[in-house]
């Protein structure tokens, strides 16, 4: 997942700070109000614009330069308060769309467009905002489309609402967000990462819709610019061209079965070790050597099979989890000592991960359904759909990996495989040195 | 010229024994209670049926008989280009040997049901113009597909039984592999019953019927009897036995119970019950012991060339000598199955004494389901496992000539 490529509309994280206020995290949803009228307010003008727009780009074959500073401000604005309310940002958005803001989108200046893109635009912005919606989900403002990354663009947040947005994975994680943000004063790491990647892909998403460039989204996490995984023990690395087979790609759901009733079965075992390492971790304070490699093959035959599925990775999967076997691999680190505090609660604990994973996998469920489209009728899964797919199958890991009692450490949520190579100042005033090590201890 | 070993004598000698006891049960099995001297008179088929709905039947059988052709004629010459070239798929595979080979076979299988698809499309569209089934062109096509993940179950729990001995046994993995393969079956068997889902409860009068039937036909533990609810996918009127011992049971189409006489209804009742109380169930085991093994020493023969079963690359050639051998061995197991129903048939009039809903029954499959009552011969004799419904009403009369 290395950074590749550019879009016109790109997120651009200007405040790297992770400490949030609490008084203003508190009433967040309060405070967004006047900015959700205002957008609601703007978001009928876009819409009563948008069909100007789409003759004058039709016959001219681009978009006049203030219907493209409208929506820009409109797309910009959108992503500043998707960012707001995600606690992606905080301070206050201005209402202007303006670019002084901790959260900007870049976009690049009008410029010609293909009429024919243009013509089918509605259509063909369909699969990146059902995407969008998926990521970002109904976050009270509706919002639905964002492009992001610290440098993505437009929100797509109307746009989003106008696109069958649902309970997304942002949403999921604000939730949770709020009360990190209460309890710590600060917004978990990966939370906020994650924030500015879906709030990204939105924007690019919107800013489509309202022909802002005909350039197609793409949702590849490394164009966000996440910071990389910290120390965790458990990882995942991906050796990947991107090559799908036609006829596997077909099939794949139904060439999983197998695997889904070897994984029933051997689930059923693996609860039943996992119960039996939650006592001796409990007791011992480590988990024994062979539950913990009994269980790190279950965690990472689920991580295989499931990469499978979401076309992650191209090849059938093999049915023992052996390390090295696939090319979407996950490592797990050797026994270690558990907090005992953590162990005992362990259950309970891994529910706010669990309800991520759910949306996370959620929306590489809904990738992976545009992927094998593309696959099947190229032959190669696009970058950005790839990477969602092998996110959620990194994130579901170390989910596993944690409620199977593998590792003490919670799951990581920034959009990345790769780890965290330096340590990474904060641009201005960030969080304190032990925040960025343990950014998700939750 | 060497003297053969003794090793090879002793082969040689339980091979001979193992067909000696094949044969045995062979004949064993081949036996029915249908009296050998039982001469059915001729029946004129248009008379019997109604000639418009004989012509309407066999119009309607004829397409789907040259479906059907056209669908064996692809299922051979695809899973011959795939035992060609179909091993290249290997390279697909991140799994072990066996894991691979499951791939391989259930590529095979949907690569097969690509090419057979235009044929589904065709026979629905024919049954839908007949009136014959309601369901929608998505709805078959989804059902379809859900039936090709039970067959890729189903392949990969072979091959890895088959695959697994082979692997271990070398050579000899066709025997027990055979006994692993009738053991799975005889479970399926008996568990089928329980995995049947969209049951009703027959109602009191079905139950006191069947409590009669079984009674009269020597089954001390009459079976339970269900009502299966199709009407909205099929107004084909069918009935079916499953099960063995203590999870027997028969189910009828709401298509039949509801739309059909009573007495008619208690013919289909009686015939199913004699396929439980003659035992046909365990019979079909027998008989696929008969053939699975042979037909997996093939097998085992066939893929040498490519380092035996145990090696993924033989597994497409498997594919292909398996459906061979089974289309091969089609009229064997269609005439024993023959055998039974007519059994069935026979067993249902001594019970019921009622040879005219036997005959009322036949003659209303053919107006209401469309069943051609007389079908060529050589499609009968290939792919018939039940008695044409001319000898079925043939039986009913020559059953009602004896008792007079």
């Amino acid at each position: 997942m290395d950074a590749q490529g550019s879009h016109p509309i790109q997120v651009v994280l200007r405040d790297d700070t992770l400490e949030r206020n609490r008084w203003t995290v508190a009433f967040r949803l309060i405070l967004a109000i006047p900015l959700l009228i205002w957008w609601y307010l703007w978001t009928l003008g876009a819409v009563i614009a948008l069909p100007v727009a789409w003759v004058w780009a039709l016959i001219a074959g681009r978009l006049p330069d203030g219907l493209h500073n409208f929506y820009g401000a409109y797309v910009r604005f959108t992503s500043q308060l998707h960012g707001y309310m995600t606690f992606a940002t905080d301070r206050y958005p201005p209402f202007d769309g303006s670019k002084d803001y901790a959260l900007d989108v870049d976009i690049a200046p009008a410029a010609p467009q293909s009429r024919v893109k243009v013509l089918f635009r509605l259509l063909l912005a369909l699969p990146p905002l059902i995407l969008a919606g998926a990521l970002i989900g109904g976050t009270g403002g509706g919002g639905g489309d964002f492009d992001g990354s610290r440098t993505t663009g437009d929100d797509g947040g109307g746009f989003g609402t106008l696109a069958l947005t649902g309970g997304g994975a942002l949403t999921v994680i604000a939730v949770l967000g709020w009360f990190a943000c209460l309890a710590r004063g600060a917004v978990p790491w990966g939370f906020r990462d994650f924030a500015v990647w879906a709030i990204g892909y939105g924007a690019q998403a919107g800013g489509y819709l309202v022909l802002l460039t005909d350039r197609y989204p793409n949702s590849m996490p490394a164009l966000a610019r996440p910071a990389g995984m910290p120390e965790h023990p458990v990882g995942a690395t991906l050796e990947d061209d991107l090559r799908r087979s036609r006829l596997t790609v077909a099939f794949r759901l139904l060439l999983a079965l197998p695997h889904v009733v070897w994984l029933t079965l051997w689930g059923i075992v693996a609860l039943l070790a996992a119960i039996a390492n939650w006592f001796a971790t409990l007791f011992v304070g480590t988990s024994p050597a062979a539950l913990h490699d009994f269980l790190a093959a279950y965690v990472r035959q689920r991580a295989h099979v499931l990469a499978f599925v979401l076309l992650a990775a191209n090849p059938f999967p093999g049915f023992t989890g052996a390390p090295g076997s696939y090319p979407l691999d996950v490592q797990i680190a050797p026994p270690a000592p558990q907090h005992r505090g953590k162990t005992f609660f362990r259950i309970v604990l891994a529910i706010p991960a669990a309800w991520i994973a759910s949306a996370i996998v959620w929306a590489a469920f809904v990738a992976a359904v545009g992927g094998w489209f593309a696959s099947l009728v190229t032959g190669r899964m696009p970058r950005g759909l790839r990477d969602i797919g092998a996110f959620a199958v990194r994130y579901s890991a170390q989910l596993d990996a944690y409620a199977f009692l593998l590792t003490d450490r919670y799951p990581y949520t920034g959009p990345t495989l790769e780890r965290r190579r330096t340590f990474l100042p904060p641009s201005h005033g960030g969080p304190s040195r032990d925040w960025q090590v343990a950014p998700e201890a939750m | 010229m060497r003297a053969p070993s003794a090793r090879r004598l002793a082969a040689g000698a339980a091979l001979l024994l193992l067909a000696g006891a094949a044969a045995w049960l062979g004949t064993r099995l081949w036996r029915t209670e249908v009296p050998g001297d039982l001469a059915p008179p001729p029946v004129d088929v248009d008379r019997t049926f109604g000639r418009a709905a004989v012509e309407e039947a066999e119009s309607f059988a004829a397409l789907l008989r040259v479906l059907a052709l056209l669908g064996e004629l692809t299922l051979v010459v695809t899973l011959a280009l795939y035992a060609w070239r179909g091993a290249r798929f290997a390279r697909e595979s991140a799994a072990g040997p066996i894991g691979t080979g499951f791939l391989l076979g259930m590529l095979g299988f949907a690569i097969v049901w690509l090419v057979q698809a235009p044929f589904l499309l065709v026979e629905l569209w024919w049954l839908r113009r007949h009136d014959v089934t309601q369901i929608g062109y998505a709805e078959a096509v989804a059902a379809d597909l859900a039936a090709l993940g039970g067959r890729f179950l189903f392949v990969c729990l072979a091959l890895l039984v088959a695959m697994g001995l082979a692997r271990l046994l070398r050579r000899r993995w066709w025997l027990p592999a055979s006994a692993v393969f009738v053991v799975v079956l005889a479970a399926y068997a008996f568990a089928s019953p329980y995995l049947l889902v969209g049951l009703d409860d027959a109602g009191p009068r079905l139950r006191a019927e069947t409590r009669r039937l079984a009674d009269a036909q020597g089954l001390a533990d009459a079976p339970r009897v269900s009502i299966m609810e199709v009407r909205e996918l099929t107004s084909q009127p069918n009935a079916f036995a499953a099960g063995i011992g203590p999870s027997r049971r028969v189910v009828l189409f709401d298509t039949l119970a509801e739309d059909f006489p009573a007495d008619q209804v208690r013919s289909v009742l009686a015939h199913e019950i004699a396929h439980l109380a003659r035992d046909h169930i365990p019979k079909g085991i027998g008989w696929f012991a008969l053939v699975v093994a042979p037909s997996a020493l093939v097998v085992a023969v066939a893929t040498r060339g490519r380092g035996g079963l145990g090696e993924p690359a033989a597994v497409p050639l498997a594919l292909l000598v398996v459906t061979v051998l089974a289309l091969l061995s089609a009229p064997l197991q269609n005439a024993a199955s023959r055998r039974y129903e007519a059994e069935a048939d026979w067993a249902a009039l001594q019970s019921t004494r009622d040879p005219a809903a036997l005959e009322g029954l036949h003659v209303g499959f053919t107006r209401v389901a469309l069943a051609d009552p007389d079908p060529p011969g050589w499609w009968h004799w290939w792919f018939g496992s039940h008695p044409t419904g001319a000898e079925r009403v043939a039986m009913a009369r020559a059953w009602a000539a004896g008792e007079r």
